[in-house]
């Protein structure tokens, strides 16, 4: 199970090794390989399709352009991600109250000479609509439309009938989360009070992960593959469970009862460790988990063109079937997985103090 | 710092704000408007069909008391009937052998009667006859008074031959 757990992770931990090193290979190798035309890099064709984007590629030529919106020094600033690139999709600098550039995906701010200055690069927060927010609005709104329909069924057809249609697809996920997740981990007690939070989580990341799977264009964007989300939900759910703890639950991380004194004192430390560790862990394994299926689908579609011929296809592509397959379990696995762990951490954070000694 | 060199793990303001908004804007209008409701009516089928469940069980319980009961009720009717029939039954056994007790009484007074009312009858009649030989007797006497006084012994004798003949029985 911790071999399991720890498999993606080192997976994504090797290939972003080797991909930096390439990184770098690349950053040296820059000037050659420029002049060599129609070459192909997969390192960078792969991380293309992992992080964010100003704009959105749909296919061949068509790319969505994306609202930039920036707060500067200087106040807010919102233009259209077409701006910072030219017909042919090279970074060009936009004049508005600064200059910006878009540097390895990343919207900076240029001086006259076009170099970046660091300094004020610093000052600039940039909200921009990205693809992977793009992306994520579209998740909301098919959750919405989804959620509410389903839920405007009971008041249309009342308790006393079996769930129908979208309804009944919905009802078993729901009571998956509720009688899986909610009851063993936090209790009959209080688990409703949580339900809401843990159903939101779940459909949120599942919804995110089924469309990062779809490679045109609703889908594509790895949004549950980066690091701002799974960052925004474990702070989320750092939140939740820190306001639900006890005093039961501070007392077993600073001052373990049923321990020599000398035990408590090393205790201490690991526990509070623990308390910031269960959420990180928690961001980075749905990261570590999305972000390693895209690579190896990616990797493995790369094949032919790493060998330059049809023939690689033969093998990629049974390959990526396999490969997907094994990723729609993941998608929902990874969304159970952060739900119940999230559900557990709450139950353990609230649960009430039981007067045997350990 | 690890950070700054892997864009892959570099969180982009960006998204960790409009996922906070996007995040916290569903939790509260899924939340309000999709999951409670949800919940609620699925908690309350649930306990909807626990009740019914319930419910069937106590109706079934309480059918099969009646059934019971119809059964003893059945099972006392019959004895009753059977009790009743018996009774009946002895009651007309007792009233036929009352009857033929009576009619017998009553055919043994009738003879009786019959035979005190034949015995008066007789009686009467012998006493009619009696009288009738006394008054026979007289006017014998009479007769043989008027003939023969002469003869005191003779006539004696005579009248107690006489007397002796009219002694019937």
């Amino acid at each position: 199970m911790v071999l399991q757990r720890l498999k993606p992770l080192l997976i994504v931990s090797f290939v972003s090794i080797f991909l930096l090193n390439t990184v770098t290979l690349f950053a040296n190798e820059k000037a050659a390989a420029a002049n060599e035309e129609g070459s192909f890099n997969v390192t960078q064709t792969i991380l293309e399709h992992i992080k964010d984007d100003h704009s959105w590629h749909v296919w061949g030529h068509t790319t969505i352009s994306l609202p930039v919106i920036l707060y500067t020094p200087a106040g807010f600033e919102v233009f259209s991600s077409a701006k910072l690139v030219d017909e042919h999709h090279e970074p060009v600098v936009y004049k508005g109250k600064f200059d910006y550039k878009l540097v390895e995906g990343k919207t900076k701010i240029v001086n006259a000479a076009g170099e970046v200055d660091a300094a004020a690069s610093k000052k600039l927060w940039d909200f921009s609509i990205t693809k992977n927010v793009a992306s994520l609005f579209i998740s909301v709104i098919i959750l919405l439309l989804l959620v509410l329909t389903a839920a405007g069924a009971y008041k249309k057809t009342g308790i006393n009938s079996a769930p129908k249609g979208l309804q009944s697809f919905m009802e078993p996920i729901v009571l998956f989360v509720r009688d899986e997740i909610a009851l063993p981990n936090i209790g009959a007690k209080r688990h409703a009070k949580y339900m809401p939070f843990l159903l939101t989580i779940f459909f949120l990341i599942l919804t995110n992960n089924f469309l990062g799977l779809i490679p045109i264009f609703p889908g594509g964007a790895n949004v549950s593959g980066n690091i701002a989300f799974t960052m925004t939900l474990a702070v989320c759910v750092f939140i939740v469970v820190n306001l639900s703890s006890n005093k039961n639950y501070w007392e077993h991380i600073f001052w373990m009862p049923g321990m020599h004194w000398s035990m408590k004192l090393f205790l201490a430390p690991i526990e509070l460790i623990g308390v910031f560790n269960k959420p990180i862990s928690l961001m980075i394994r749905l990261f570590a988990n999305i972000t390693a299926g895209h690579i190896l689908v990616l990797s493995l579609v790369c094949l032919i063109f790493i060998f330059k011929t049809v023939y690689a296809a033969a093998v990629a592509v049974p390959f990526v079937i396999f490969i997907f397959l094994i990723e729609l379990l993941v998608a929902f696995l990874q969304a159970y997985i952060f739900t119940m762990l999230t559900a557990m951490y709450i139950g353990m954070a609230s649960e009430e103090a039981h007067h045997d000694h350990h | 710092m690890f950070l700054e060199i892997n864009p892959l793990v570099l969180p982009d303001i960006g998204l960790v704000f409009w996922n906070t908004v996007a995040f916290l804007g569903l939790l509260v209008v899924l939340g309000k408007f999709a999951w409670k409701p949800m919940l609620k009516a699925i908690s309350d089928r649930e306990k909807g069909i626990e009740d019914s469940l319930a419910k069937a069980d106590k109706m079934k319980a309480d059918l099969t008391a009646m059934q019971n009961e119809n059964e003893t009720l059945l099972a006392k009717a019959r004895e009753e009937r059977a009790t009743l029939i018996k009774e009946a039954k002895e009651a007309s056994e007792k009233m036929i052998a009352e009857a033929k007790d009576k009619a017998k009484s009553e055919y043994e007074r009738i003879v009786a009667d019959a035979q005190v009312a034949i015995n008066q009858q007789k009686n009467a009649a012998l006493t009619e006859v009696k009288n009738q030989v006394g008054s026979l007797v007289v006017e014998v006497a009479e007769k043989v008074l008027r003939r023969e006084l002469a003869n005191k012994a003779e006539q004696e004798t005579y009248i107690k031959q006489l007397a002796d003949g009219v002694k019937l029985n």
